[in-house]
């Protein structure tokens, strides 16, 4: 499948996204070498196009330009001509007329991504870096590649040298928790991991699931521990309580959310032996998850920050190399 | 299209044999001898060059003195080539630093490859000294660039091209033993 825009993760296949978490296993060594610089994008240029402010995923997608060698050129809405009004076209005019290579854009606005890509203002390709509530594609890769890690062994890709394809999530249980409604981390991580061969189960009070959830491809459940009890997941991601979100009544009261669908210390210990944690970050303790379970040896919150720039790295060659690259 | 084997399976292994005496007479022995391929049909070659090194110098583990060199983020076609698939890179456990590495190549052609390895290799450390042995060299160099070991020299036309099958890794495509082929040219 050629790939010329990451902007949802509806836009991979099983083959694609499998091929994007082998070369993702090998943008991870480098982070091993005495030189860790690949020159790949040696001359291109990379623009973070950050309208809302994320400081952990723009220096990911940083580092992992700055690996590749690319110059990378950061624009943050906040004290840039956004604030003064321009808009979405002529701000992506400017950067085709400065010659960028790829863009990596945040927007508060669901879509706002998908219409830079198609309304051809400019040719680089695009990677969504997590567009309102609708999809953030690149952290459901890293978490797909931090499961098939811990799953699988390191690395998970093909043998060396037999050019072989590496393994999917293929028999995998995976629990998602919380505020899916407002999650683009959820919703992108049903369909990657449904892709590999995961089933999904949501678990979420009925105010925090959207509409049309029943065409999802995961099952959904509204009670934590007998979900638990049902499913004995591989693996629970706990998804972050905007605590902005907290006056909009969609839970009576922080306390109650924490008490009905927080990963206390005796939820984790209800999971499997061998059941692992993740969180998208940046986690709310003592909210959606416990402090015993974010400390616990089976979280993966820190690999899937390293991992990020690994697949990010991958995700950038992937669609900045080739012939049918700009 | 005009096809033709000019190595069958008994030349290849006669070819491999006579390069690893050659590497073992040059390093006087085995010893810091480090083995990098270069995919794909590099790194089973080096691999059997190692099993052939074990098996004259005895004390040998074939597996601690092979790896493989992937060199596609070095190249200097990325934009204009098609999309290239990334292989495994894997350097044996103690490393190329003070080591004689021998990148092992199935067809040595403009040169652009090895080039590509020798900036692959300097990203990893600083070997003592790095050798370069190819089963064909098939002339029509572009960059100033030689192999220390050759198991055949093939004068060619540019036109033609040069293909090497392995079990290791065309098995799947019908070939069950080793050749090299020549495809194309006059007739």
């Amino acid at each position: 499948m050629a790939l010329t825009s990451l902007l949802s993760a509806s836009d991979l296949d099983r083959r694609t996204a499998v091929e994007l978490l082998d070369l993702a296993e090998e943008m991870a060594t480098v982070a091993g070498r005495e030189v860790k610089k690949l020159p790949a994008l040696r001359g291109r240029t990379v623009v973070n196009l950050f309208f809302e402010d994320s400081t952990r995923t723009r220096i990911s997608f940083e580092a992992a330009a700055k690996r590749l060698s690319a110059d990378v050129i950061n624009f943050a809405a906040k004290g840039s001509s956004v604030s003064k009004g321009e808009s979405l076209q002529d701000t992506a005019q400017t950067l085709a007329a400065m010659g960028v290579d790829g863009v990596v854009v945040r927007h508060p606005g669901s879509g706002a991504p998908h219409r830079l890509a198609q309304a051809g203002w400019l040719e680089a390709p695009i990677i969504n870096a997590g567009d309102g509530t609708h999809e953030h594609p690149t952290q459901a890769l890293l978490d797909a590649f931090t499961l098939r890690r811990v799953l699988h062994g390191e690395p998970a890709s093909g043998a060396a040298g037999t050019g072989a394809d590496g393994k999917d999530l293929a028999g995998a249980t995976v629990m998602i928790v919380g505020d899916v409604l407002h999650s683009r981390v959820a919703r992108s991580n049903v369909r990657t991991l449904h892709t590999l061969g995961a089933s999904v189960v949501l678990v979420a009070p009925a105010t925090l699931l959207p509409w049309g959830v029943e065409s999802w491809p995961c099952q959904v459940r509204y009670d934590l521990d007998e979900a638990i009890a049902e499913f004995a997941p591989d693996a629970v991601m706990m998804l972050r309580i905007q605590l902005e979100r907290m006056h909009q009544a969609f839970f009576p009261n922080a306390r109650e959310y924490t008490r009905l669908w927080g990963l206390s210390a005796a939820r984790l210990h209800a999971l499997p032996a061998d059941a692992w944690v993740m969180h998208p970050g940046p986690m709310n303790r003592g909210v959606e998850i416990s402090a015993a379970a974010a400390d616990s040896p089976r979280a993966l919150v820190l690999d899937q920050v390293a991992n990020g720039v690994a697949v990010r790295m991958a995700t950038l060659y992937h669609l900045l190399t080739g012939e049918d690259s700009h | 299209m005009r096809q033709r084997t000019v190595l069958d399976e008994h030349e290849i292994t006669r070819a491999v044999t006579r390069i690893a005496h050659e590497i073992l007479e040059h390093n006087k022995g085995p010893q810091d001898l480090v083995l990098l391929g270069i995919p794909t049909r590099g790194v089973p070659l080096a691999r059997r060059l190692a099993e052939r090194i074990a098996g004259i110098e005895p004390g040998v583990d074939a597996e601690e003195l092979t790896g493989s060199l992937d060199i596609t983020m070095y190249r200097d076609d990325l934009r204009r080539s098609g999309r290239r698939k990334v292989h495994a890179t894997s350097i044996p456990a103690a490393g190329i630093d003070d080591k004689t590495v021998v990148l092992v190549d199935d067809v040595l052609f403009s040169g652009r490859s090895i080039r590509a390895a020798l900036d692959a290799l300097a990203a990893l450390g600083r070997p003592r000294a790095v050798r370069l042995a190819v089963l064909v060299d098939r002339g029509h160099r572009q960059y100033p660039i030689r192999a220390d070991h050759v198991g055949k020299n093939l004068p060619t036309a540019a036109s033609e091209r040069v293909d090497v099958r392995l079990r290791e890794t065309d098995a799947a495509d019908g070939f069950t033993g080793d050749e090299v082929l020549i495809t194309g040219g006059e007739e």
